[in-house]
């Protein structure tokens, strides 16, 4: 069982935060990775940045594009992440586009993430066919989780193929939109997320995509496991930079009852 | 010799051999399996052949000439023919698709298109085709492209058309898509994607690919009247994202005894890191949904291509071309800005015809390839050069 695993089988109420690496400034990965572990997060998503992020909404677009110019790139990350895994053990899930994972080689990619102490990978552009056929035992026998996402348009009958083949968690995409687009949670989406309880699946779900505040978040963990918190995190360091304090408040903010 | 029939037709998981497929984020999902599962009844349907076929015929103007370039042929000791898809209404090939997509749309009850143009020949084809059948229309263009191509940006505004800044990354036209997906993926309900080119998720390549196919569908029986054979011996096309290529050839990649020549544009040239020759670069990579040649970093990071051209100026190229370069069906061959504009002139001067810039790099074939003085060698003029007039007066000195 990784730490992935674990989490999920053992914490309600999971607190996620979606963080892009090497924003605002190359080398402020760990230290915000820090702040984020000491203020109780559970668990990070952490972003690879890429020159066409086609599902994020401006706020990420322009940490990416921030983050690349600052001149991060996957063997940055790595030597990033296996530095900060003595502090940090948090679960680490790396989230970001297929092409530069496909580039650096998707065979290299996860031995990798299993060798620094990645524990799950989000690839919204690898198709779940394309990972089933060509990919699913290379993560399987590295011990990384390949996290699918699903939206209020995904059939039911594919959210449980989904859900067969997932053993990290499921991420619900709350409404159809890219990341930061949507405020608030409607009813229509409340139906949705009830739709998905009454499946009975076996791997758990985090909601991500306009969980922004206290309400949003509370709310999500009432219908799954918890929650990601993505763009208003990344427009926090936009405001205010890599400073520990901010974070801190941030976090207490959107998680304390 | 119609041996191993449909080799290089997309197979039933939208790849083209080892290229294509639909690698794209769930929330497009939905979208996309709907479009799969009904474009080929919508296109094979009599109700839209016959308005298609009429439109084709009444609105666009064809079927376009196959020219017989005396004066050209003349002096290449060849026999050259130009189909003429720069008579097309709008000025370009590209009207073949958005009026065949605009029909699926209107097909699947879809009232809202969008779309993403570079220069904006497809998002001007794409707004005439809006006006036409009453339906809204948002065109995705880089902020950068809509500061270069003013006229356009008034044409497809006079059409009705919202224009929508792309600011994002480089702020051309790959930006101009990302935000096209990003509008599909936030409005999946009422939204029809009109994609301009044979780039994309699977079905867009094959049904685009369809509704350019009218192009050979005519050389075909065009060429049977010029000349004393059935067949053209060599069609060429210019290539970017490779509509008016994969129209060119359609009909003819299973016939063997016709050679395809698809030209790249290099830009400065090849290795001059200032090109957008994809496929002479050779790196295999994942863009907008679709595994194909593309150009990126050492990273992964998807590179700003150049040319002169700014239709072909993508940093990808479409998964059925990259697939007749890999079974060596097509030869790939790459033109420079220079080669472009020596060849818009020389048929300028010939001829009578100013082409676009995009299908002069076709042309500079001539410069290139030495034919038979029996060959009958078919090059598709995509577009004319009304549009580049501002270019070649910079370069010429007009």
């Amino acid at each position: 069982m990784n730490r992935l695993q674990k989490l999920l089988k053992e914490q309600k109420d999971i607190f996620s935060v979606y963080y892009t690496a090497g924003y605002p400034n190359l080398n402020d990965t760990m230290p915000v990775l820090n702040a984020l572990q000491k203020s109780g997060t559970h668990l990070v998503e952490l972003g690879m940045p890429f020159s066409d992020p086609l599902a994020d909404g401006p706020t990420i677009q322009k940490s990416s594009e921030q983050a690349l110019e600052n001149g991060m790139s996957l063997k940055v990350l790595f030597e990033q992440i296996k530095d900060m895994r003595s502090s940090i053990d948090m679960p680490i899930v790396l989230m970001g586009y297929f092409n530069p994972v496909f580039k650096y080689g998707v065979e290299a990619f996860v031995k990798k993430c299993s060798e620094v102490g990645v524990d799950g990978v989000i690839l919204p552009d690898l198709p779940f066919d394309e990972y089933q056929d060509n990919y699913q035992d290379l993560f399987e026998q590295n011990g990384i989780s390949n996290i699918f996402l699903i939206t209020p348009q995904t059939p039911d009958e594919r959210i449980k193929l989904i859900d067969d083949n997932s053993n990290g968690f499921i991420y619900m995409v709350s409404s159809a939109s890219v990341t930061g687009a949507k405020k608030g949670l409607s009813d229509e989406q409340i139906t949705y997320f009830n739709r998905v309880n009454n499946l009975g699946l076996s791997t758990g779900r985090l909601i991500g995509f306009g969980i922004s505040n206290k309400e949003t978040f509370q709310t999500a963990c009432d219908f799954a496991s918890g929650a990601i918190i993505g763009s208003a995190f990344v427009k926090l360091l936009d405001e205010n930079g890599a400073s520990e304090k901010a974070i801190a408040d941030f976090v207490k903010n959107i998680k304390n009852n | 010799m119609m041996s191993d029939k449909n080799k290089y037709k997309v197979d039933e998981k939208g790849m083209y051999g080892r290229f294509g497929g639909a690698f794209i984020p769930e929330m497009l999902q939905p979208n996309i399996e709907n479009l799969k599962n009904v474009y080929l009844d919508i296109i094979n349907s009599d109700a839209f052949q016959k308005e298609y076929k009429s439109l084709l015929k009444d609105y666009v103007g064809r079927p376009s000439p196959l020219y017989f370039a005396k004066r050209l042929s003349e002096k290449y000791d060849t026999n050259i023919y130009l189909k003429r898809e720069d008579l097309n209404h709008t000025g370009a090939h590209k009207v073949n698709n958005t009026v065949g997509q605009i029909l699926i749309a209107k097909h699947m009850g879809k009232d809202r298109i969008i779309a993403e143009t570079g220069a904006g020949q497809h998002g001007v084809a794409t707004a005439t085709a809006c006006a036409l059948m009453g339906l809204r229309c948002v065109v995705y263009m880089g902020e950068i492209d809509i500061k270069r191509q003013a006229p356009n940006v008034a044409r497809m505004k006079m059409l009705g058309a919202e224009v929508v800044a792309a600011t994002s990354g480089s702020k051309t036209l790959k930006d101009a898509t990302n935000e096209a997906l990003r509008d599909w993926i936030c409005n999946p309900e009422d939204t029809f994607y009109l994609i301009g080119s044979v780039v994309g998720p699977h079905p867009y390549p094959d049904m685009v690919a369809r509704l350019q196919a009218i192009i050979s569908e005519e050389i075909a029986w065009q060429i049977k009247e010029k000349t004393s054979k059935d067949y053209p011996d060599y069609v060429v096309a210019c290539v970017g994202g490779g509509s008016n290529a994969a129209g060119s050839f359609y009909h003819f990649m299973d016939d063997e005894r016709v050679n395809l020549i698809a030209v790249e544009a290099s830009g400065m040239g090849v290795d001059s890191g200032e090109t957008a020759a994809t496929i002479a670069l050779g790196d295999l990579g994942v863009i907008h949904g679709s595994k194909t040649f593309l150009m990126q970093s050492d990273d992964g990071q998807i590179t700003e291509p150049y040319s002169i051209s700014a239709g072909l100026d993508y940093p990808g190229i479409g998964p059925l071309h990259a697939h007749l370069h890999d079974t060596k069906r097509a030869s790939i061959l790459s033109a420079t800005d220079q080669d472009a504009l020596d060849s818009a002139m020389e048929l300028t001067q010939l001829e009578g015809i100013i082409p676009a810039l995009e299908s002069s790099h076709a042309l500079a074939v001539l410069k290139k390839k030495k034919f038979k003085k029996n060959d009958s060698v078919v090059i598709t003029l995509s577009g004319r050069g009304d549009k580049d007039m501002e270019t070649y007066m910079k370069h010429f000195g007009f």
